[in-house]
């Protein structure tokens, strides 16, 4: 039997790498083609910027690499001495530390670093902060900052909702077409949201198929293999690379070929990753023969409600049925519901300091949630991006005990 | 006869016990956890072997605990500090229990059922405030030795309350209680109602609540204002701040008799 602690790479990974690859390429190309780039929040309107004909590039993703590669720690406080608190929003801090320093991730890809926005578009149905980031680069620049405001905690999403951002929504085209210089086609918008509703379909297949006992795959994994349905989705590459990656896991469930070698515990992730210690968890949890298997993170990028014949009411919908836009009876109901789809023996609550909207763990869910399923948890206190908020031994101790109490049956 | 061996690497201070078959504690041992953490617990071993008179081979088990636990080569096994407080304390008091243990670097909150099985537990987050390097700071600030800090809250007349979460502001917090002429004593009851506060907010109790850990074991008066803070009698077991080496031996003894696999 191998060690719980091998690592258990996905073939499909190394093709993932290539379409990554391609789509940095493309980003870094499209001002020589004299394509223009519209920044974009990760659950903004990607398929309307993609079917304007834009370079879409999505900063949250550098803020993830900037947390993985642990460039984040040594960035955020140039950004703290510039008047942003070191409570908000670590992706914010880090990303404008990485461009006030000029030192990037990306330029290990032999990139010069993130593209410059010819106009920034925002949605704020996952924060504020989101807005506060993009208004830096939009003074910075000279540049349009355009977006969607949401309303949050949304218990029941009604049509007054749905108007009145699919009416903001639309109400962008006509500033986007004067950037971009072109007409929006409608015809491609329709093209290009049944691609990312393709998109979706496979990605949520993707994520289910840790459904299985033994799951193929964990939480680790998913958000390394989410980068395509964020970045990509609208974009037939996305469509290719799941068809690939599915039929890896499915593989794996057909021949009952765990994740994490002798799963003994399946462990749900509420919240944030902790982008610069994915590594050493996966490593904890393996060794511990416990599976995180899913999470409402992962699962934020799974757009069903997206409808070509319907663009922009579906995208309303889609971006307003966002977990985090929603109320807490909502949540609460989300996580019950996750927590049986997947089998799950226990909770884990990430309580990122600089991201409350995204820490579920404040307002009693775990209490209520135990209470209601029997189900034990654990809160873990740390930061998505900021390691001067995380306690290496106690995150330690504190899974390995909840796997210890777990283990008392 | 079988001995079985716990060991507790605290951030602070190491302590390590001995028990015989029936529970009962034969030796134990104390020394500050420095900086090589297997040497510690070698001479800790060495240290309560000696004194019970006991060789090396008679120990049938030993587990380890604590922030050092991997860093102890002869241990056959790890337990967190969190199981092994609850497994000590549940070898005294029976019945549903909340196990309060404040270390040195971090507090725990830890909830039994009435059959000894955990059912949740809390550490205090990132910060020092309401463990024992609280009051080494604060014993720091004052210019007195940690040891000095019970007996003088003792004699406290007044009650002086310190506001802050923060360890740092709290000992700015103590500078303009010395200025405005506030007795040392009363500000060192102001730094254990601190603690105190710290503790009330991480959790609720059920059931008994009982109290372990070497600042339980130091401050008997921190005991006092917890039990009443909390509006039951506290129970303390015995020999407070070896209770997580002594539920590292229990667990040996587990192992050893019933063939218990540990983490």
């Amino acid at each position: 039997m191998p060690s719980p602690t091998e690592r258990k790479d996905l073939a499909a990974t190394a093709k993932m790498k290539e379409v990554m690859g391609k789509y940095y390429m493309e980003l870094m190309r499209g001002r020589e083609e004299r394509r223009k780039t519209a920044w974009c929040t990760s659950v903004g309107p990607a398929e309307l910027l993609r079917a304007m004909g834009f370079n879409v590039y999505f900063p949250e993703n550098h803020g993830a690499m900037l947390g993985a590669t642990r460039m984040a720690t040594d960035l955020i406080p140039l950004a703290n001495a510039r008047g942003f608190s070191p409570d908000v929003c670590s992706y914010l801090t880090s990303d404008i530390g990485s461009y006030l320093k000029g030192e990037s991730p990306f330029q290990k890809m032999k990139m010069p670093g993130p593209p410059r926005a010819d106009c920034l578009v925002y949605n704020t149905n996952q924060c504020r902060d989101v807005k506060d980031w993009f208004q830096f680069y939009a003074r910075e620049w000279g540049v349009p900052c355009l977006g969607i405001h949401t309303p949050r905690a949304i218990g029941e999403l009604d049509d007054s909702i749905i108007e009145a951002v699919a009416r903001q929504t639309e109400a962008l085209v006509k500033p986007l077409q004067e950037v971009a210089g072109t007409k929006l086609d409608p015809a491609r918008l329709k093209e290009t949201l049944d691609l990312a509703r393709r998109c979706t379909v496979l990605w949520k297949a993707v994520l289910d198929t840790a459904a299985n006992v033994p799951a193929p795959i964990t939480f680790f994994d998913d958000t390394i293999q989410m980068g395509p349905a964020v970045v990509l989705r609208g974009h037939p590459d996305a469509i290719a690379y799941y068809e690939v990656l599915l039929a890896e896991l499915q593989s794996r469930v057909a021949g009952k070929v765990p994740a994490v070698e002798g799963e003994r515990f399946r462990i749900y992730w509420e919240g944030m990753p902790i982008w610069g210690k994915l590594r050493d968890l996966a490593t904890q949890f393996a060794a511990l023969r416990a599976c995180v298997v899913a999470s409402t993170y992962c699962n934020s990028w799974v757009f069903e409600d997206l409808d070509p014949s319907d663009p922009f009411r579906s995208m309303a919908r889609a971006y307003s049925n966002l977990f985090i836009c929603r109320s807490e009876d909502y949540k609460e109901k989300y996580l019950e519901r996750m927590m049986a789809r997947f089998k799950v023996d226990g909770v884990l609550y990430h309580d990122a300091k600089t991201c409350p909207n995204n820490s579920n763990n404040r307002y009693q869910m775990p209490q209520r949630l135990q209470q209601k399923t029997g189900k034990p948890y654990l809160v873990v206190n740390g930061d998505l991006n900021d390691l001067r908020l995380y306690s290496e031994e106690q995150a330690r101790t504190n899974v390995e005990a909840f796997v210890e109490q777990l283990a008392q049956g | 006869m079988p001995y079985f061996c716990g060991v507790d690497i605290g951030a602070s201070a190491a302590k390590l016990v001995i028990i015989d078959e029936s529970g009962r504690i034969v030796a134990k041992s104390l020394r500050r956890s420095g900086v090589d953490y297997a040497d510690v617990a070698e001479r800790c071993l060495a240290e309560a072997l000696s004194a019970a008179g006991l060789e090396r081979g008679q120990l049938a088990a030993s587990v380890s605990t604590g922030y050092g636990r991997d860093n102890v080569p002869w241990a056959d096994a790890r337990r967190t500090e969190i199981a092994c407080h609850g497994q000590g304390a549940w070898f005294h008091f029976r019945g549903k229990m909340t196990v309060i243990d404040i270390g040195a670097q971090d507090s725990k909150v830890i909830h039994l059922d009435d059959d000894g099985r955990r059912t949740g537990f809390k550490m205090n987050r990132k910060c020092a405030a309401g463990t024992g390097s609280f009051l080494e700071e604060i014993a720091l600030r004052l210019d007195l030795p940690v040891s000095a800090l019970n007996g003088l809250a003792e004699r406290s007349t007044k009650e002086v309350t310190l506001g802050s979460f923060c360890t740092v502001f709290t000992a700015t917090e103590i500078l303009a209680r010395i200025r405005a002429g506030e007795k040392v004593e009363d500000i060192v009851k102001g730094a254990f109602r601190s603690v105190v506060k710290r503790i009330l907010e991480m959790d609720t109790v059920d059931g008994a609540l009982v109290m372990t850990g070497g600042v339980v074991a130091h401050n008997p008066l921190l005991v006092t204002l917890v039990a009443e803070a909390f509006g039951r009698q506290a129970l303390v077991p015995p020999e407070p701040q070896h209770v997580g080496a002594f539920g590292a031996a229990l667990a040996a003894r587990e192992r050893a008799q019933e063939g218990k696999q540990l983490c």
